[in-house]
């Protein structure tokens, strides 16, 4: 029987299957069920420190709305003891994963702010999560800023969470850099244990009878597998980081794909959303069943034997003509 | 200092006691008494324990006669059994209290004391409430401080057990309800040692129960009822022994000595003043004063009022009084004298009458009145008393607080007169609602109170307005005790925190000598100065104010708190007054705001901290130049064009002079004009709504929804625009038949409030800038002064004339002028809109009756009330009767115009021979279901009237004052969920029952709005609200269907928001059907927490998640043989939460009770598909006529 074993952000898993951040991560239950299903780990989904302070400054606003305003009525709402507003839902809900599972759990961080990152980074550490990733999702939009500018501003903040924890650090970026090998090299100075790759950036539509700007969440196809394959293939050997694939891993074959180019986990979330957790077992078993038949030892012995190095012809497929 | 300082206000001292020692609670909201109730819920849902070791179970019941009979019954069952309440609510308990009294049963009733509605509501405090109560046999305990307030509860409670007679504990509503002081709070060891077990267990053993079966409440006869009434003599006897021990008891335990009868000031005083209340405190400090300056003067506290204790009165009055003066604070009108005044009267008479007299020459007696609805009581009108009782024929039966030119009753006094301690700070401060002001003085009195030695006091005033109001906060601290029980008249600090105030008030008139001024500025110090009015430039100088700046706004700003203030002017106010070392005040700041923000989580404090840390680099002492050179000053509070009244009376009040109107300003019978609002321009909005005459569809949507009525639009003729102030828009009307005309659209500038409802509500959007719409918020400043040109200009144009205009069509009705027009009601409010729309469709022939609640403040509360009149001169007509009552109220309405129209047609027929047969046809058989017909009508009266006063008859005369009532009148029976479902459920129950024609609007804000937010039997399940502060675990009641169950009332749900087409629909349907009509109408709110500018998108939601289903049902239909039942909206398509958790009401639960919130969640869908299915069954149901050819078919078939 092949062995699927892979490692990942120095943590043993028991295949290169992983459970990337989704709402699915946010219910204990189906944490469960995705271990039952075959994940070798599961990132939660990220906790957003915009979003924290943008519901803690809401409900700052309206408890105040027309308070102390009109002597009949001198606030609206009952003086509430505790409201779990902070990261304290969050970091319960990692808590009782832990305690529910037995494959590790990343924990995933989107901040704004240098205090928010470390300050949550910690808290993340502290109630007992295996690994960090940074979901480091920016869209400069000041034209005054530089790419220099953001590119430091990422290298800076991976290192400061990096010295402020002891739990291994991935970093899950996007693919929009100048030199994006240069960039993944620089992560890796700074202290990146891993990359994650690629973060798939929002991109609402227009609804044009309204004249409105709406949301659009696009699930992924296996088609945008091929971006995240060719630059794990890229800097694969050239950065010494763990490679992880999201974005497009659907079938057992975008797994193998994802290992050949040098990943060592694919993560997989579309997938779930659209065919529910069970598909987990079929790429499982599919995936298992396709190194026997092909004669593959194991999930090492094809990780990164296509990457731009191994590869045969660097001028085919994954590399730049 | 003690270990139990406490900073808290007497709600909550009070509270705390009376949940400490009750086993049930029953609660019902009413100002100012609420906030006990509210306490007493939390702590249960925070499952605070009684001192026995258990829960106290809080119940909310749907009126105070309810709660009066729920805490009977939890009495006979043998529960310790506990209340809060005041006014009228009180006057709801009276019928129950009589029983629990007549039965000898233990409990205490707290009263937040207050006025009682008579030819107005005042929600202020006085004793006209308990006053009224004194027959019923409880006993009266009266508190007269935040301190005695926490100590007499106790005594009170420990009272009711030992003497078996209930007990009303009360205390002055606002002045001690409502004032934060400094006490010491009882630890729990001292409530525990007052309270005695045997007697609780006393008290059970009487209670009922089937295992030693008795009977109670038995009907009694002639022959026993008189002799068992004298049964309880014995108790009534031993009460004020009883309370006094308690009371020794108390001072052992505590060193707080208190006395039945407290007297104090000079042991050899001449002249006495007896009261009772916070008044006592003014007096005793004034009273130290006269004495120390050489008066005899003296001050008997009455705290036991009933049952009264003559002895210990006569006991405890100095052998030297010559002359008393006895205040009472309420007025018994057509009475000999108030009701203290009496029965010290009656003291003194029975005991100088007896055999052993108890003063050698009788004291001359006088009684007064003060201090009704919270006016002032200050040691200046105390002093001029006692200078009213040193003549030889002192007044009786005076006034004092007021000028009385009428009856003359007022005393003169010396108004410059002052008790104030020089060792005391004074500190006034002016902010906006809900700015943060008042929240920050009540963090630093805490400071200042709990981190120093110094007493502390704070005390706040509000105005009548929900939106943009102006509070003013008083603190005072110092060295000695504070028992200033008046608003400070010196002030040593004066902080104004809204730059805008220096052009309307006077902010600096009670800025004393050498007093600090610190000014919220928007303008540097080098040009504030330049800036500000030359009466204002005058004070500084003639006061020699020392003049501190800051730009708080820019410092609130860059500390990412956008508007709010109230951290950096806290912080400049204590580097000023240097209370407290810079760092340590510093830190208790910070400390108070992690205290009070913390809950909001980390970025809110971290917000506020740096704005603490970043306001005094941004003070600024101003130099205070020598001359006063500014070139304008404070603006006149109306304009000269206002009518005479509104310039005497009005004018004055809203200028804060109110005080100073003598008796004979004031109507007698507390009848008002309308229409006045428009006089008083309160500029209150940062930016207003701009119109774009290009984007422009003209649907109207945005006038309809304006809930303050500054958003108009008329159709005119071109030529009518010609002398148009320049910049005045106007556009091509979209209307075929007016395409010759002119189109305008009008904002009144200065009565905006800044909602933005109307732009989020506006469907057009700019094509070039999709963020840009047809009317768009733009800052009002820049634009007022064209802006007030263009809406005098708009207000001179003629109206179209009502019968062009299409009454079924939303952009139609929006050409028809409101008949309410810039209220006081919050900005954004949802009410309003439905009683604009209403007053457009009928208001110049509309009657309405409008229950109290949120619609009456803004509807009747002065200075300036909102309904107006048309051209015509023509209005609604509005008035209030009570909370409880109001359909009742509308009913008699109605019967009387029935009755009325009738009169005047029997008259007319009999009169018919003296005139034209034609116009009195016509006027008997007038058809006025259209605005054409009842034009045509008023045409008929007014030719009738004509014809009448040519004639010499009583006949003729008759007729002549009732003949308007053959124009067909509509009422309308207005009120919030409060009213409907709750307390005036059971007269709107039997006014739907009674098939009159009335029109009921139901403004369903789902919780009790003008309270604060209590939950009503219209609260949603799942959401939190007062009293339900653990989520409300009940579904809402349908009462919607309940009244379809009579089957001949109209009955429509309907929300603006969620379509407002069938909205206009269900009022004309309500209107023209001849019986009793119910629309419910989805109001959205300020206390469900959130931007209200996207008020009728969540009303959007609440159709659309199928919580609020949009029907009508209207009985008129099954007469051709159809369904009465109109289902309006479409089968739910938007998940319930997708609809609640925009609203802090339901999100707050989701963050304080998650799994809790679940659940509810759970349920509340339920609840939509069950209501869902259930109405569009009822819906399928196939009419009379329907069902016939069914049956027909089937026949054939």
């Amino acid at each position: 029987m092949s062995d699927l074993r892979s490692s990942y952000l120095g943590l043993a898993l028991k295949s290169p299957l992983v459970a990337s951040a989704s709402p699915i991560c946010a219910r204990l239950d189906a944490i469960r069920q995705l271990e039952d299903a075959g994940a070798a780990a599961v990132v939660l989904h990220s906790l957003f420190e915009e979003q924290i302070n943008i519901e803690s400054q809401e409900l700052d606003r309206h408890l105040l709305q027309g308070a102390d305003s009109f002597a009949e009525a001198l606030d609206y709402f009952p003086a509430v003891d505790d409201y779990r507003l902070g990261p304290e839902q969050y970091l319960e809900h990692l808590r009782k994963a832990k305690e529910a599972v037995s494959i590790p759990i990343i924990a995933s961080l989107n901040g704004v702010s240098r205090g928010g990152w470390l300050r949550y980074a910690q808290y993340m550490e502290e109630a007992g999560a295996d690994a960090l990733e940074l979901n480091e999702y920016y869209i400069p939009t000041n034209p005054d800023m530089t790419g220099a500018e953001v590119e430091a501003m990422y290298c800076d903040l991976v290192r400061e969470v990096k010295e402020s924890v002891k739990i291994p650090v991935a970093v899950k970026i996007g693919p929009f850099f100048s030199n994006l090998a240069n960039m993944a090299a620089r992560l890796e100075a700074a202290g990146a244990n891993a990359l994650v790759m690629f973060n798939r950036f929002y991109q609402p539509d227009f609804d044009l009878e309204a004249l409105e700007v709406v949301p659009n969440l696009r699930l992924s196809t296996s088609e945008e597998l091929r971006l995240r394959l060719r630059w794990v293939a890229i800097l694969h050997g050239r950065v010494q980081t763990d490679f992880a694939v999201t974005g497009g891993v659907h079938t057992h074959l975008d797994v193998i794909k994802c290992m050949m180019a040098g990943a060592n986990v694919a993560m997989m979330t579309s997938a779930l959303l659209q065919r529910g957790i069970d598909h987990l077992v079929r790429v499982h078993t599919d995936l298992r069943t396709w190194l026997e038949e092909h004669d593959y030892e194991s999930i090492e012995m094809m990780q990164g034997s296509m990457s731009q190095r191994s590869s045969r012809e660097p001028g085919d497929g994954l590399t730049p003509k | 200092m003690s270990a139990n300082v406490r900073t808290l206000d007497a709600n909550e001292a009070v509270a705390r006691i009376a949940h400490a020692v009750s086993e049930l609670v029953a609660i019902y909201p009413i100002t100012p008494s609420s906030p006990m109730g509210e306490w007493a819920d939390q702590w249960s849902a925070e499952h605070r324990d009684n001192i026995w070791g258990s829960t106290p179970h809080v119940i909310e019941m749907q009126s105070e006669a309810g709660v009066a009979g729920a805490v009977h019954g939890a009495l006979q069952a043998g529960a310790l059994t506990t209340t809060f309440t005041a006014s009228q609510g009180l006057l709801l308990m009276i019928p129950n209290m009589y029983k629990i009294a007549g039965e000898l049963t233990p409990t205490v009733f707290h009263i937040a004391a207050r006025s009682l509605a008579a030819q107005g509501l005042s929600i202020f405090g006085d004793h006209s409430d308990v006053m009224s109560a004194r027959g019923t046999g409880f006993a009266m305990l009266c508190s007269n401080s935040v301190q005695e307030a926490q100590d007499l509860a106790l005594i009170a409670h420990a009272a009711t057990l030992e003497s078996r007679i209930p007990f009303m504990h009360f205390f002055d509503g606002f002045r001690t309800s409502h004032e934060v002081a400094k006490i010491d709070a009882l630890p729990d060891e001292t409530i525990r040692a007052m309270i005695n077990d045997a007697r609780v267990q006393e008290h059970r053993d009487r209670a009922l129960t089937p295992d030693k079966p008795v009977i109670r409440g038995t009907a009694q006869n002639p022959d026993v009822y008189f002799q068992a009434r004298e049964t309880v003599n014995p108790y009534y006897l031993a009460c004020s022994e009883i309370v006094q021990n308690l009371m020794d008891q108390f001072g052992e335990l505590t060193g707080r000595s208190y006395h039945c009868c407290d007297y104090s000031g000079a042991p050899d005083a001449d002249r006495v003043l007896v009261i009772m209340g916070s008044g006592a405190e003014a007096a005793e400090e004034t009273i130290a004063a006269l004495n120390a300056a050489g008066e005899k003067v003296g001050l008997l506290k009455l705290r036991l009022y009933r049952p009264f204790p003559a002895d210990r009165l006569l006991a405890a009055l100095p052998d030297s009084t010559q002359a008393m003066a006895v205040l009472d604070r309420c007025k018994e009108p057509g009475s000999l004298g108030e009701p203290l005044y009496q029965d010290v009267l009656t003291a003194i008479a029975e005991a100088q009458a007896s055999a052993a007299p108890r003063f050698t020459t009788t004291p001359r007696i006088v009684g007064g009145r003060y201090g009704l609805s919270s006016k002032e009581f200050t040691p200046a009108m105390i002093q001029g008393i006692f200078r009213e009782l040193a003549k030889d024929s002192p007044k009786n039966h005076f006034t004092v607080g007021i000028h009385d030119d009428v009856t003359h009753t007022s005393l003169d006094y010396d108004p410059d007169f002052s008790t104030e301690d020089a060792e005391t700070v004074r500190a006034v401060f002016y902010g906006l609602g809900a700015d943060g002001t008042v929240g920050a003085n009540k963090n630093s009195i805490k400071i200042i109170g709990e981190s120093t030695d110094n007493y502390a006091q704070g005390y706040f005033v509000y105005d009548s307005r929900k939106s943009g109001s102006m509070t003013t906060s008083h603190l005072r601290f110092g060295p000695r005790p504070i028992r200033s029980t008046y608003l400070i008249s010196r002030a040593n600090f004066v902080a104004c925190h809204q730059f805008s105030f220096l052009s309307r008030f006077d902010v600096l008139k009670l800025a004393e000598e050498g007093a600090t001024f610190l000014l919220n500025s928007p303008h540097p110090p080098e040009t504030v100065w330049a800036a500000m009015p030359r009466s204002i430039q005058s004070q500084i100088i003639a006061k020699k104010l020392k003049f501190y700046v800051i730009d708080a706004v820019k410092v609130a700003r860059d500390a990412g708190m956008g508007g709010r203030i109230n951290t950096v002017m806290q912080t400049c106010f204590f580097a000023i007054s240097g209370v407290l070392p810079a760092d340590d005040a510093i830190a208790a700041i910070k400390n108070a705001i992690k205290k009070t923000y913390g809950k909001r989580g980390e970025l809110i404090v971290q917000k506020n901290w740096d704005a603490v840390d970043s306001s005094l680099a941004n003070l600024h002492e101003v130099p205070v130049p020598s001359a006063a050179d500014s070139g304008f000053d404070l603006l006149p509070p109306v304009p000269a064009a206002a009518p005479a009244f509104v310039q005497a009376v009005t004018g004055r009040m809203i200028a804060g002079e109110g005080d100073l109107l003598p008796v004979s300003a004031l109507p007698v019978d507390g009848t008002y004009p309308t229409g006045t609002t428009q006089w008083e321009k309160r500029n209150i909005a940062q930016e207003i709504p701009v119109w774009d005459t290009e984007v422009c569809i003209q649907c109207g949507k945005c006038v309809m929804v304006c809930p303050h009525s500054v958003i108009r639009s008329k159709i005119v003729p071109k030529d009518a625009l010609t002398d148009a102030p320049p910049g005045f828009l106007s556009t091509t009307p979209k209307w075929k038949e007016h395409k010759d005309e002119a189109y305008t659209l009008q904002v009144a500038a200065e009565d905006c409030t800044g909602c933005g409802l109307c732009v989020e509500v506006c469907p057009a959007k700019n094509k070039r800038e999709v963020r840009l719409k047809a009317i768009n918020m733009t800052p009002q400043a820049p634009l007022r002064e064209a802006a007030v040109k263009h809406w005098d200009f708009f207000e001179s144009l003629e109206n179209m004339d009502r019968d062009q205009i299409h009454h079924n069509l939303v952009k139609d009705v929006q050409l028809l002028e409101p008949l309410i027009e810039f209220s006081g009601a919050c900005a954004g409010c949802g009410e309003t809109p439905y009683i604009k729309l209403m007053t457009q469709l009928f208001g110049d022939r509309a009657y309405i009756a409008n229950a109290t609640g949120c619609s009456s403040i803004y509807g009747g509360n002065l200075p300036t009330t909102p309904y107006t009149v048309n051209g015509a001169g023509r209005g609604p007509t509005w008035a209030n009767s009570l909370f409880e009552d109001n359909a009742e109220f509308g009913l008699g309405m109605r019967a009387c115009l029935d009755m009325q129209e009738a009169h005047a047609k029997t008259v007319l027929r009999h009169l018919a021979p003296k005139l034209d047969q034609a116009l009195v046809d016509a006027l008997l058989a007038a058809e006025q279901t259209t605005e054409a017909g009842i034009n045509a009508q008023r045409e008929r009266v007014a030719q009738l009237k004509t014809a009448l006063h040519a004639m010499d008859s009583l006949e003729a005369r008759d007729l002549e004052s009732l003949a308007d009532k053959l124009v067909r009148k509509v009422v309308w029976i207005v009120g919030g969920d409060g009213w409907a479902y709750d307390i005036g459920y059971g007269g709107l129950d039997h006014v739907l029952a009674s098939g009159r024609n009335v029109n009921i609007l139901v403004l369903d804000t789902e919780v009790y709005s003008n309270t604060g937010g209590q939950c009503s039997k219209a609260t949603p399940r799942a959401a939190v609200a007062k009293f339900a502060a653990a989520g409300k675990g009940t579904a809402k009641k349908d009462l919607a269907l309940i009244a379809m169950n009579y089957r001949n009332a109209y009955v429509a749900r309907v929300a603006m928001g969620g379509n407002d087409t069938q909205t206009l629909r269900a009022f004309r349907e309500a209107e023209a059907y001849e019986g009793p009509s119910l629309i419910l109408a989805y109001s959205h709110c300020i206390a469900h927490g959130y931007n209200l500018a996207f008020g009728m998108d969540q009303q959007k939601l609440a159709v659309d998640s199928g919580h609020w289903p949009l029907f009508r049902y209207n009985p008129d239909r099954t007469l051709v043989g159809e369904n009465p039942f109109q289902l309006d909206s479409k089968a739910p398509k938007v998940p319930l939460d997708k609809y609640i958790y925009n609203e802090t009401r339901y999100k707050m639960l989701v963050r304080s009770a998650p799994d809790t919130a679940r659940e509810l969640l759970k349920a509340a869908e339920a609840d939509v598909a069950a209501r869902w299915d259930m109405y569009s069954y009822m819906a399928s149901m196939p009419g009379a006529k329907a069902a016939e050819q069914t049956a027909r078919e089937g026949e054939e078939g």
